[in-house]
């Protein structure tokens, strides 16, 4: 469904992606591991279209490279930052309705779901989404990409700094994201939670991918762990 | 009494007019961090318009297609003048802006001449609309206000009411992600500078003929404009709001005051030397010093609060 070949991607002079190559399979969820400033966040930019970078994105049989970001999104690619971009002034409905790409609910996702899924949205709809915590901001942002209706969704860093019991209902959208035979391209830092949910993983080092495999296989590959991984 | 509600009427729709042009430069300003110096330029070509306009088809017509030709030239000036310097940068902008006000200048000197030009008011309006004790208050006037606070509410409710406003609204903060949900956002700017220019151009239909329709007077409203947006807060609409009115009254009652600091000192009882070589300081009028005032206000303001009065950017 997705395959990037040879990415390189630039923040002005600096290099920061050497040709890095992926693919997500239809309904497949994918990890990209790595530590700090490896490139993981640039790769999934530089593939929403909003650095520098060239190679080949192809999203369905589709050439996205050089495509402007939101004919990218309405290709069918989701990006959840890991900033949480949420909009502060607009309420959490308003921030829900954005994430629709025309006036009406289409697609896989209504808003009855988002609420379902967290009840506490539903409860805070018409408040400002800037008064809301951080964790909470998190679901926003998860559900206002899944309210566009993507194909493949690329989630940056979800769990961080979230507490455990949030981190568990994220789990679970991740769970209810893939039953609708949705793709899943996970940043991640927690390689518990990658090695559980994930059918593949990539391991970034210095701007390219130094590893690829199943979960079983990175278990097994101490020599990666260490090098790339721990800290 | 009479001084005061007249004088108050007169600020109340001269800081009504300059919010229509703060407001655009401040959805500008927010929205794509580019200071446009070219603003009060399209408020010139509102009202060199609208003249034109108004000789071959009347003011009520002029009304609607001043703004409307405005927005169009601001529609270009964003998509193929900012949007194409946007890569080298804020200084690349800010200087494009601000050749772009030369440039308007010397045109509208090339076809209307250096002189003021003979734009108005339309008769219909040229009555009074109501005396206070003995002032009689031009109807125009009202009519300015009314225009502005049409104009408010309009925008009011789009941001607030509208897919698009709300649009507008995401990407004051975070512009990149508004379009990575699949908005177009590029668009979304070029409507705003568009959008923008024409409250401009109308402010400039409305206060062309209200006071004088000349080369000089993008420069003169452009710099008390700066004024409004600086003191308010950069990006901030509400503190634009209050900053007109505030820079308004300051402006139209200024003028008429004839204290000086000589007769305050005389109300709270300060003797003052009469050899002394700051005599001629304490002698200066209100009136005098009014068109330096409004700069002195913004410089107390940005000692006291250097992002203005409801500004959040840090500088």
């Amino acid at each position: 469904m997705l395959a990037v070949k040879d990415l390189h991607a630039y923040y002005g002079k600096s290099h920061i992606l050497h040709g890095v190559h992926l693919s997500v399979g239809k309904g497949e969820i994918v990890s990209l591991l790595g530590r700090n400033g490896v490139g993981r966040s640039t790769t999934i930019k530089a593939i929403m279209g909003q650095v520098v970078s060239n190679g080949s994105v192809k999203f369905k049989d589709r050439e996205l490279m050089g495509t402007k970001t939101h004919l990218i999104a309405r290709a069918g690619l989701g990006y959840v930052p890991e900033n949480r971009d949420i909009f502060p002034t607009l309420t959490v409905r308003q921030n829900l309705m954005l994430g629709m790409k025309g006036r009406k609910e289409s697609g896989r996702w209504s808003m009855d779901d988002m609420y379902q899924l967290f009840p506490r949205l539903r409860e805070r709809a018409d408040a400002p989404a800037g008064v809301l915590s951080g964790g909470e901001q998190q679901m926003l942002t998860l559900c206002r990409t899944l309210m566009g209706d993507p194909d493949l969704v690329m989630i940056d860093e979800p769990t961080e700094g979230l507490a455990p019991k949030i981190v568990e209902q994220v789990a679970n959208l991740f769970d209810e994201i893939a039953k609708r035979g949705i793709s899943i391209l996970l940043v991640e830092q927690k390689l518990t939670i990658a090695l559980k949910i994930s059918q593949r993983l990539y391991v970034m080092g210095h701007g390219e991918i130094v590893f690829e495999g199943t979960p079983e296989d990175l278990r097994a590959n101490e020599a990666v762990r260490k090098e790339w991984l721990e800290v | 009494m009479e001084f005061f509600l007249v004088t108050l009427l007169n600020s109340l729709s001269y800081g009504l007019l300059l919010f229509m042009l703060s407001s655009g430069l401040t959805l500008i300003f927010s929205m794509m961090g580019v200071l446009n110096f070219a603003h009060a330029s399209f408020y010139m070509l509102g009202a060199y318009f609208a003249y034109q306009t108004s000789t071959y088809v009347g003011f009520w017509p002029a009304l609607v297609i001043a703004p409307l030709v405005v927005a169009g030239l601001g529609a270009i000036t964003e998509r193929y003048g900012l949007r194409t310097v946007h890569k080298y940068g804020h200084v690349a902008e800010l200087l494009f802006t601000f050749g772009l006000a030369y440039i308007i200048e010397e045109v509208v000197h090339l076809i209307w001449g250096r002189a003021p030009v003979p734009y108005r008011i339309p008769e219909i309006l040229d009555f009074s609309a109501f005396s206070i004790f003995s002032t009689q208050y031009p109807a125009y006037r009202v009519f300015m206000m009314l225009i502005s606070v049409a104009m408010l509410v309009a925008l009011y409710l789009v941001l607030t009411r509208t897919r698009i406003g709300m649009i507008i609204q995401a990407s004051l903060s975070h512009p990149d992600m508004v379009q990575a949900l699949g908005h177009n956002v590029p668009t979304v700017f070029m409507l705003v500078f568009a959008g923008g220019a024409a409250l401009a151009g109308l402010a400039g239909v409305i206060g062309g003929n209200a006071f004088v329709t000349e080369p000089g007077m993008a420069v003169s409203v452009g710099t008390i404009v700066f004024v409004v947006v600086v003191f308010g807060g950069m990006g901030s609409l509400a503190g634009a709001f209050i900053a007109s009115l505030i820079i308004g009254a300051v402006q139209t009652f200024s003028v008429a005051f004839d204290y000086s600091l000589l007769s305050l000192f005389g109300t709270i009882g300060i003797k003052v030397n009469t050899e002394s070589g700051w005599m001629e300081l304490w002698k200066v009028t209100i009136a005098q010093a009014a068109p330096v005032l409004p700069y002195l206000l913004m410089v107390a303001m940005l000692i006291v609060r250097p992002k203005g009065l409801m500004g959040t950017r840090e500088g």
